[in-house]
């Protein structure tokens, strides 16, 4: 376990290095942008990697809930095969076939992302049984808040020699980034501040209350920039496949990184649950030891 | 199933009578929650000091500002009563179904809003000079909608906060970043109502959404809340 | 010029972020490993 944790980071620290020079030195050098575009190597990577951390929390938390009654467990099971069933229909109807030329993106490409969301789901109920969920979550979430706040700080630093401002209130990406990270903060904030054996419950719901806002915020920002007036900010456009090349290989270092904290965080978790269960079974044991004089009022009481 | 259904309602109208009759003896919640938002409007009034015109642009925002930390402020208290006397414990035992609970909770934290949106609406008009120039009717159900959305899961919040050390500090932590998407429909819909330069049809149905989406949540995940262990 | 010292920032700033937080996280380590040490050790006194 500890060998191979030690092989996993000289082989990420590698990648980071090769994936850091790749980005400085070998990238092209954008047109309009400049050498400022190089922060998206770092910024998009870091963006990807917290969603997917956000999400491992919220089908964590899911699972959780799920697995409080075993009734509850099997509809959980059955919404989530009828929503891979009914996306993989969909991304092959005309209608939605429509939508998806627009946004360059192929139905089977729609359908494979749907058919993960079950096969997520199942893996990690397989893999992480009973409190290990609890633990999951809780890892995701700590990380996912790091590489947010990653993503929080590099954006304005990009938009500001960029855009001219540092921050742009209607801007969709930025502004339901912010209330991403507000809303998983909380989450912590509420781990942190109630230590009973309920908080696992709540954190859970709380989990799934926030990603159920997600899209609400998104949403929500999306009609608002519509009638604010906006700074110029120029999207979309097809991206060289050099750039997109590095940025995938950025990607997958910072996934390895992500990946490496989330071992040593949930290892953490795993001892600070340990020392916890010592704690309460010595408590237990000096009860026992002095049980005989501890029971007495409580005796008297009775009669 | 029809029983259920009977004993649902008879429960949550009981509860809400109880509640009711509480504030109307009481006007604990009420009075704070007035107090709190005249605060708000006159030193809002004192350091804005606006035209007509300005005060159209800025005063949606203020007056849900003012609503929304006056109905903290009772949303506090709901649970706070029950937990005297162990009377959530009581209700945890008995047979009666948690959501009736829950919906008893909201439609009484609901009413109270109201009342003192009702009452309030006024003094923002006399503070601010204002005049709607939008279709007026539209504040109707953006006010009803956008309460409803605070309280449902102002409510579900307050009940989850109650098992946490400084559970009055918990309550706005946690409820501000998941109504960041009502409160910015609710803001930005009345400032489209009183400048009447957008239309505010897209954002009562956000806050339509908003309130199914989570009224079912709460709904579903209220019990788990209750008998949390 | 200018774009060097933005881009630069943008790449400190985010290994500042990561490093506090592996900084945190082996201060925490520590702590529990030296709680673990000390329960084992009184654990075996009354043994």
């Amino acid at each position: 376990m500890k060998r191979g944790f030690i092989i996993l980071s000289v082989i990420t620290a590698c990648l980071l290095a090769y994936a850091g020079y790749q980005a400085l030195v070998v990238a092209p050098t954008e047109r309009t942008m400049g050498d400022v575009q190089r922060i998206f190597y770092y910024h998009v990577p870091s963006a990807w990697t917290a969603f997917l951390l956000f999400f491992i929390n919220f089908v964590a938390s899911v699972q959780f809930l799920a697995s409080a009654k075993p009734s509850r467990q099997a509809v959980a099971k059955w919404i989530v095969i009828a929503i891979a069933i009914i996306g993989v229909i969909a991304a092959f109807l005309p209608a939605v076939q429509e939508q998806l030329k627009s946004t360059g993106m192929r139905p089977s490409a729609l359908a494979t992302t749907v058919l993960m969301l079950p096969v997520f789901y199942f893996l990690i109920g397989k893999w992480f049984p009973g409190q290990r969920l609890d633990m999951l979550a809780v890892t995701a979430a700590e990380v996912g808040v790091v590489f947010c706040t990653v993503v929080l700080v590099t954006g304005p630093i990009w938009a500001r020699p960029v855009w001219g401002i540092w921050w742009a209130t209607g801007d969709i990406r930025l502004t339901s980034t912010l209330v991403l990270w507000l809303i998983y903060v909380s989450y912590l904030v509420l781990r942190r501040f109630s230590n009973s054996a309920q908080t696992q419950m709540l954190a859970a719901a709380l989990a799934v209350f926030g990603a159920l806002d997600v899209p609400l915020v998104y949403f929500s920002i999306w009609f608002f920039r519509t009638q604010h007036p906006q700074p110029v900010i120029g999207g979309g456009g097809s991206i060289d496949p050099r750039m997109l090349h590095i940025l995938l290989i950025n990607w997958v270092s910072f996934l390895c990184f992500a990946f490496l904290v989330c071992w040593a965080r949930f290892r953490l978790e795993l001892l600070r649950r340990q020392v916890e269960d010592e704690y309460a079974m010595e408590s237990l044991g000096e009860a026992a030891s002095t049980g005989a004089r501890a029971s007495l009022p409580l005796k008297r009481n009775a009669s | 199933m029809n029983e259920a259904s009977s004993s649902l309602l008879s429960v949550t109208f009981a509860t809400l009578k109880k509640d009711i009759r509480l504030e109307w003896r009481s006007k604990d919640a009420l009075n704070s929650m007035l107090f709190f938002s005249l605060l708000v409007v006159v030193i809002f009034s004192f350091s804005f000091d606006p035209l007509a015109e300005e005060s159209r642009l800025i005063v949606g925002g203020l007056v849900w500002v003012a609503f929304l930390f006056a109905a903290v402020v009772a949303l506090n208290q709901t649970w706070a009563r029950e937990l005297r006397n162990q009377v959530l414990d009581a209700y945890r035992v008995s047979p009666a179904p948690a959501n009736a609970l829950f919906l008893a909770k909201v439609l009484g934290n609901f009413i109270f809003v109201i009342v003192l949106e009702a009452l309030m609406t006024p003094l923002f008009v006399i503070f601010y000079n204002l005049h709607v120039l939008g279709p007026a009717w539209q504040l109707i159900p953006l006010a009803l909608l956008g309460t409803w959305a605070l309280v449902v899961n102002g409510t579900f919040f307050a009940a989850m906060s109650l098992r946490t050390r400084n559970r009055e500090l918990m309550l706005p932590l946690l409820l501000f970043p998941i109504s960041i998407p009502a409160v910015l429909g609710m803001v930005a819909g009345t400032t489209a109502v009183l400048t009447g330069d957008n239309p505010a049809h897209f954002y009562i149905v956000l806050l339509l959404t908003y309130d199914v989406v989570f009224t079912t949540a709460c709904l579903g995940l209220f019990e788990t809340i209750l008998h949390a262990e | 010029m200018n774009a060097i010292k933005f881009l630069a920032a943008a790449y400190i700033a985010t290994w500042l972020i990561h490093g506090t937080y592996l900084t945190t996280l082996v201060g925490r380590f520590q702590r529990v490993r030296r709680e673990l040490a000390e329960l084992g050790k009184s654990g075996q006194r009354r043994m």
